[in-house]
């Protein structure tokens, strides 16, 4: 296999997983969130100012109604982001061949 | 946007936290110190990936910090009512070495406070200590000495890569517990007992998924792997690519 076929396969992995996968996972509360609901200290979460203008906050896409695309489009569109993050970094620090 | 009501909920309908710290859950101090660690980790982390970013992994550090965000975004039921998700870490560490993971880790972390408030901005710090830089040490500390020196066979090194990726699990979970007990939030027995004992079946997950995510690099493009093990077809050998500097 390529390395790109593979680099492929994993951006593929990456959407399938954020997109069409996210909306049907496990509501349940996670390790940390089990924990702190057992030991009652769930409400000291605070949203400060900046989360609240967050544009996506809670992996609700702005401006869509239905959760499941709302969270499937968030999750796409922070895997895309996040990415080209990641990518942007590498291509400007890469260590070209002598 | 006003009038679209995108707040986390609280109070009495159960809310839905993802793994990482949210703002409230830590004293100033505590959240103070993480964000200094956190950023002498990077600062370090981001000279030293300056000698490892050869042309061909450029695109790999994009596409892992995609799958890390997906990873981490599916839950999966665990006992007793908890879910857990895949951190990352240990995957991105087995790829990458574990400076480049430190940094795609921070980007994740970043990304899911910024954009999706998930997280906290005064906990990010610890945010990305716990998830990343943590685990980045210990995995790139065993891989390193286990497969690096002993030029580890397929069924060790796989061995080391799921151990790896439970321990940088239980890690994230007790440094968690630490912070907030140091916090005064929560006692450090209570929380630490309870932290550990949920993480250890998400521990298991993440090994899980973390092995047979390597096992399909190491089929297909075993040259794409910071840490290979030694019968690996065509491996250049371990450390060659600099993933320990």
């Amino acid at each position: 296999m390529s390395a790109r076929k593979l680099l492929a396969l994993g951006l593929l992995l990456a959407v399938v997983l954020a997109g069409a996968v996210s909306p049907f996972v496990s509501s349940s509360p996670d390790g940390l969130g089990k924990v702190a609901e057992q030991e009652g200290f769930l409400d000291k979460r605070e949203t400060g100012a900046l989360q609240r203008r967050a544009p996506a906050g809670g992996y609700v896409f702005p401006g869509v109604e239905p959760p499941g695309p709302a969270k499937a489009l968030a999750g796409v569109s922070g895997a895309l982001l996040v990415g080209v993050v990641g990518l942007g970094y590498a291509r400007l620090r890469r260590r070209r061949a002598p | 946007m006003p009038g679209v009501c995108r707040r986390p909920r609280s109070g009495g309908r159960r809310v839905i936290l993802a793994v990482h710290i949210p703002d409230g859950f830590l004293s100033g101090g505590v959240a103070a110190v993480a964000w200094l660690a956190a950023l002498a980790a990077i600062l370090i982390a981001l000279k030293v990936a300056d000698g490892e970013l050869d042309e061909e992994r450029v695109p790999l550090v994009g596409v892992l910090a995609a799958f890390v965000f997906a990873a981490q975004m599916i839950n999966f039921p665990v006992a007793g009512g908890t879910s857990g998700h895949l951190l990352g870490a240990a995957l991105a560490v087995v790829m990458l070495g574990p400076w480049l993971a430190c940094i795609v880790m921070a980007v994740v972390v970043g990304g899911q406070a910024l954009i999706f408030a998930d997280g906290g901005i005064a906990a990010m710090g610890a945010n990305v200590l716990n998830v990343g830089v943590l685990g980045a040490g210990v995995c790139g500390g065993l891989l390193h000495a286990l497969v690096g020196i002993r030029q580890a066979s397929r069924a060790v090194y796989l061995g080391v890569v799921g151990a790896c990726a439970w321990l940088a699990v239980m890690v994230a979970a007790a440094a968690t517990s630490l912070e907030l007990a140091a916090s005064g939030t929560v006692g450090l027995q209570t929380v630490l007992i309870a932290m550990l004992a949920t993480h250890m079946a998400i521990g298991i997950g993440e090994a899980v998924i973390t092995v047979a995510a390597v096992r399909l690099v190491l089929a297909a493009r075993p040259d794409l792997l910071a840490y290979r093990p030694r019968d690996a077809v065509g491996a250049v050998p371990v450390g060659a690519t600099g993933a320990m500097g």
